[in-house]
């Protein structure tokens, strides 16, 4: 290579690599240091403890109770998502008229595709103010209010839904799904629409019904985007950090409440780091995030793994 | 291996016939049923979509106490003094913000992100793979591993609650993807084009803006959407960078941390219509801007992920 031509490549990543070092990777190796210190934030001094910040955690029922919960969250809303999803994208593909099982949408099927994903496009904060409104705890709630008219609650009591210790998770998981399921619903149903027509022919004529089809030819033939749509799912659900903030009771600040009961690790991480001030341990949070984050990859990549299907 | 052929030769026929070879009656009524079914479901779906968020566009013409009373009643006065209460209290201002920040950040990030992809998949140099995966490897880090430091260094740079830091942070983050995304980008552009600029006489640098860029903008298109998309919506960087320092330290809020602070006052305030009117004027650029790019921003959020 040319001396012009290294000065070029040197010049190009020159900002991008500084920002990227500066404001990314940095901090990302800071947060490792930190949390073996006592630091408070507020003062520069601070001495280096060892792993006492980590020997804490295991013992903060508040932060441990947080981990089942996003453990929760990773299994239901991946899970529930993605049926969802799937069960529309093929209600969309398949429901219509077309003999062959999957090609050919239902009528009306683009605006339907519309409708489901613009939530997509709203911030969580709009999601999570809409929902608060819908959850009310009054009849003046959207889901109360329903829910008397058919006489299923009683109007005199109605239900405090983000304040029942039992239900608030569910209740944020709704939220969730309401949010997710038009994206991974048009990201199955272009991938069901680029499965060749012939394949569904060829099953067709070898006598396969529906059914038949759908297990055995579209979804191992979308196992690869299911996987996708896991990982991506599987990220939100480790963060949570929005909807549980401001919609649930604050234990303090950023939401967790009632009790704790919905508190994930991103709000008892905001919390110990900006209304307590305990930065390192924070920063000890952080690191086990990654941690879980970095294992329920590997176990996620493993559990779906099939062998890939070219066609 | 005579029959197959024969057969294959029956399915155009079947499928202009519309019945299928077996069992010709009941699949055309399990298709009726099927299809009323699939419909039913998936209207369904849509108004449970459609229905919560156009009654809260509706509750911001309510009263408060209409608003508590019961969930179906119906506005009294279309005023619209609502959305221009809701935009004083601060919905102007959070929206200016997040526009001043959008303005400068997703084209610096586009722009950035491009340079080192580009550099990155076209050039080979030492220690070329593992600048990419410096870059990539940063996607699958929670960003909650990097805030208590992140923090303190914009605090450090003296940035804390500026336009210019928050800018620099959401560039930096959007990297990893960016840079994913354009090298694959890059990867499949012809070389021809690209010799024949260099035969030409063209700089590196111009090959690059005048040759490569404009070839690429499929691919800037999806990335920029995303990109759009994602820091419009950003919640928990603003959340930790944008705190006033100060007494005198004007708020400097974007709306997504403006709505809850909203939430917050006007729950306090007994105000709910003002705070229902500002997450209407919240939605309205998104509605009017997905309507009208549906198709693009459909297929590049999908794209992007399936890269």
């Amino acid at each position: 290579m040319h001396k012009g031509q290294y000065r070029f490549v040197a010049g190009f990543l020159l900002a991008p690599v500084s920002l990227y070092l500066i404001f990314v990777i940095w901090p990302y190796i800071q947060t490792i240091g930190y949390s073996l210190t006592d630091w408070k934030g507020q003062s520069q001094t601070f001495k280096f403890i060892g792993l006492d910040n980590y020997k804490a955690l295991f013992q903060d029922d508040v932060f441990m109770q947080a981990i089942w919960h996003n453990i929760l969250f990773l299994i239901f809303i991946p899970v529930i998502t993605i049926l969802l999803a799937l069960f529309f994208a093929f209600m969309l593909n398949a429901g219509g008229r077309s003999r062959a099982g999957g090609v050919r949408g239902v009528a009306g099927s683009q605006v339907y595709k519309i409708v489901y994903f613009f939530p997509q496009v709203l911030s969580l904060a709009i999601v999570a103010v809409l929902f608060n409104a819908v959850y009310r705890s009054d009849g003046g709630g959207l889901l109360n209010g329903f829910l008397i008219k058919l006489g299923l609650v009683d109007a005199e009591n109605p239900m405090e839904w983000l304040n029942e210790p039992n239900l608030v998770l569910w209740m944020l998981v709704i939220a969730v799904v309401w949010h997710g399921v038009g994206f991974y619903l048009v990201l199955f149903s272009a991938a069901m629409q680029s499965i060749p027509r012939d394949i569904y022919e060829a099953a067709l004529i070898d006598g396969a019904g529906r059914n038949q089809s759908f297990f055995r030819i579209t979804l191992p033939l979308l196992w690869d985007t299911v996987q996708t749509a896991w990982v991506y799912l599987g990220i939100v659900a480790m963060d949570m950090f929005v909807l549980v903030s401001s919609m649930t009771q604050n234990m303090g600040a950023y939401g967790g409440g009632p009790d704790h009961h919905s508190d994930v690790m991103s709000t008892v991480m905001m919390r110990n780091f900006q209304y307590f001030g305990k930065s390192g341990y924070a920063c000890a949070m952080g690191v086990v995030m990654l941690l879980l984050t970095l294992v329920l990859s590997v176990v996620m990549l493993r559990a779906t793994r099939r062998d890939r299907v070219e066609f | 291996m005579s029959a197959p052929i024969k057969e294959t030769a029956a399915v155009p026929a079947q499928r202009t016939t519309g019945t299928a070879p077996a069992r010709p009656g009941s699949e055309r009524s399990e298709g009726v049923v099927l299809n009323a079914f699939s419909h039913g479901f998936l209207a369904l779906w849509a108004l449970l979509i459609v229905l919560p968020l156009l009654w809260l566009v509706l509750s911001s013409f309510k009263t408060d106490a209409q608003i508590g009373g019961s969930a179906f009643g119906w506005p009294q006065h279309w005023s619209l003094g609502v959305f221009g209460r809701a935009w004083d209290k601060g919905i102007g201002d959070y929206f200016l913000n997040t526009v001043i920040v959008l303005v400068f950040s997703v084209p610096l990030t586009m722009l950035l992100g491009s340079m080192a992809a580009y550099v990155l998949a076209r050039y080979q140099f030492w220690g070329n793979r593992f600048l990419y995966f410096f870059f990539v490897a940063g996607a699958m880090f929670p960003v909650f591993l990097a805030l208590v430091p992140l923090f303190f260094m914009v605090k450090r740079l003296d940035m804390l609650n500026t336009y210019q830091g928050l800018i620099l942070v959401y560039v930096a983050y959007s990297m990893p993807f960016t840079v994913f995304f354009m090298h694959a980008f890059f990867r499949t552009l012809p070389t021809a084009v690209f010799e024949a600029a260099v035969l030409d006489g063209a700089s590196h640098t111009r090959t690059f803006f005048q040759v490569m860029l404009p070839m690429a903008k499929p691919g800037l298109i999806s990335v920029g959407i995303f990109n759009t998309l994602g820091q419009w919506n950003q919640f928990i960087l603003p959340t930790v960078l944008m705190q006033p320092q100060s007494g005198d330290d004007p708020e400097r809020y974007v709306l997504t941390q403006g709505l809850i602070q909203l939430q917050q006052q006007m729950g306090y305030a007994s105000d709910l219509p003002v705070l229902f009117a500002g997450v209407t004027i919240a939605m309205i650029p998104m509605l009017v801007v997905y309507l009208s790019f549906q198709r693009q921003v459909q297929a590049g959020l999908t794209s992007a992920t399936l890269k």
